[in-house]
């Protein structure tokens, strides 16, 4: 038994959105280089849609694979449902991960929720 | 495939193989049987006993059968424990980047009242063995010292240290798992008391390993059963894998010189051509190290993504990151020479043996660049480094 699926390997090898968005409307960043996964995402939100979303992540094969997948959840969909993302469906989505890697995929949640946040701090602002 | 991981384990050498068939087709029989047929296999042991016994300049009497490195590593820390207690002496000497297998049993005897004290290896990963002199006290009963680290492969002055422990009577051990059949052992001249080792490093079977303990040295059963190995070890021999562990540890160190000389070729260049990636360090001292072992970090890289992608290209090697070892916390061995978290994360260990080759040195050279390359392109870390947001944290 491999150590991932076919699924995560695939976003691994492969993954979709990488990279940054200038301007964005709502940047989220959580974790720290001392646990060893950071992961950062950078939303594109029009009329509380996220029309564009770019992640960059510092991290082992099951970051960067729920980094991957979680922006293909969230692209194009209304910010009341990106809020309902939670890691356990980027999870199920990658056909599962292993028990000891679940941590990692929790940070795809909570940088896409910090991305939302900061875009909502700074509509407030404004 | 470039097999860069013999820290881990190695190939069997054919030698090996073919000794053990014939005690796995034809001559099976316990060696504990008096008719001549488990006989044959008695004899096939006293054989083996005699050839590591050479190898390490002990005698045959003195060379226990286990089932690997962790085993002998239990059983010689126990036994002096054990030793040490019924005179009340409860404090042992040992490093901060033991195998698990000893650091485990230690905290396991922490439990049990005994004071450990774990000798710091410094930058470079080499301990002196002056700070082992100032450590030894009045309750001291073992000193244990691994031979050469598993991950970072810095070779110990283990005759020295065993200089010390002999001048003030108190039992050495070393784990020489990473070192028997790699570099020259010789318990007479190094001063050791008690020694271990496990076939499968050194391109011998799986599950098999020695205990070397000096005649003095009174052992105490993990396992407990039959007149085994004079009734320190019960149970019935495997007897191909001994015999398979004997052959394979009398060829390597037949010849150990020659395989050095291509290793150590091999493992300067790659050390050369990986110190020209912007912001990497090697690992342990450039010197006193394994012939085969090259380890490394990188900054802004996790080192189980960079395993994952040197697998899609053909290299098989290891890392001390966290999401390798299932934990949190990235490789005891990286923090024990001040290796902060973030750049533990991003290792990577390539062990070579004799079988490698140019091919795959230039395939290494190649290829880890350009992973590396590409796991900082997407990385939040590296790029904060570059615009200045973070501080670099290893030099260019
Ligand atoms: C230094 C050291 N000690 C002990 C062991 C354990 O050996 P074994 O796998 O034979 O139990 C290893 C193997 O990983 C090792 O490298
Ligand atoms: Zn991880």
């Amino acid at each position: 038994m491999a150590l991932y699926s076919e699924k995560v390997m695939d976003h691994f090898r492969h993954p979709r959105n990488v990279g940054s968005i200038e301007n964005a409307d709502g940047i989220g960043e959580v974790g720290n280089g001392k646990c060893g996964d950071i992961m950062k995402m950078y939303l594109k939100i029009d009329d509380d849609v996220v029309s564009d979303v770019k992640f960059e992540t510092f991290g082992c094969g099951s970051a960067i694979a729920s980094s991957s997948m979680a922006t293909e959840m969230i692209k194009g969909k209304p910010l009341t449902e990106v809020l309902q993302l939670t890691n356990k469906a980027v999870a199920e989505a990658l056909d599962g991960l292993p028990v000891h890697k679940l941590h990692c995929s929790v940070l795809a949640e909570e940088a896409i929720k910090a991305a939302v946040q900061d875009y909502y701090d700074k509509r407030n602002r404004d | 495939m470039v097999y860069a991981d013999n820290a881990a384990t190695t190939k069997m050498s054919k030698i090996a193989v073919s000794a053990m068939l014939p005690y796995i087709e034809n001559f099976w029989g316990n060696p504990s049987s008096l008719y001549s047929f488990g006989q044959k296999a008695a004899e096939a042991l006293v054989c083996a006993r005699e050839k590591i016994a050479a190898c390490i300049c002990a005698s045959p009497s003195e060379i226990y059968f286990t089932s690997g490195g962790s085993e002998s590593d239990n059983q010689a820390i126990i036994s002096a424990a054990k030793i040490g207690a019924r005179k009340n002496k409860k404090h042992i000497i040992s490093s901060s980047f033991e195998h698990h297998a000893v650091l485990h049993t230690l905290k396991k005897l922490e439990k049990d009242g005994f004071e450990i004290e774990l000798l710091d290896v410094h930058v470079n990963g080499v301990i002196n063995p002056q700070q082992v002199a100032d450590s030894i006290r009045e309750d001291t009963c073992l000193v244990t010292v691994m031979f050469a680290n598993n991950e970072i492969g810095t070779v110990q002055p283990i005759a020295e240290i065993g200089g010390v422990c002999r001048a003030r009577k108190i039992p050495f051990h070393t784990d020489a798992v990473q070192a028997a059949g790699h570099i020259p052992i010789d318990v007479q001249k190094q001063n050791i008391d008690m020694l271990s080792i496990s076939a499968h490093k050194f391109h011998g079977p799986k599950g098999v390993g020695v205990l070397y303990a000096r005649k003095n040295i009174p052992l105490t059963n993990l396992i407990e059963g039959g007149a085994q190995e004079k009734g320190k070890r019960g149970g019935t021999e495997n007897v191909p894998a001994i015999i398979g562990m004997a052959a394979a540890l009398e060829e390597a160190c037949a010849n150990m010189e020659e395989n050095n000389r291509k290793i150590l070729r091999l493992r300067n260049k790659i050390i050369g051509g990986l110190k020209k990636i912007p912001h990497s360090a090697l690992n342990g001292d450039g010197e006193k190290r394994l012939p085969g072992n090259v380890s490394f970090c990188f900054e802004g890289i996790e080192g189980e993504s960079l395993l994952l992608l040197l697998d899609d290209r053909g290299i098989c090697a290891s890392s001390g990151s966290a999401c390798t070892s299932g934990s949190l916390d990235p490789s005891h061995v990286l923090l024990a020479i001040g290796r902060p978290h973030e750049i533990a994360h991003g290792s990577l260990r390539l062990s070579l043996d004799e079988n490698n080759s140019e091919d795959d040195a230039e395939k290494i050279l190649q290829v880890v660049p350009e992973v590396v390359d590409y796991l900082r392109s997407m990385s939040p870390l590296w790029k904060d480094k570059l615009i200045g947001k973070r501080e670099f944290l290893l030099p260019e």
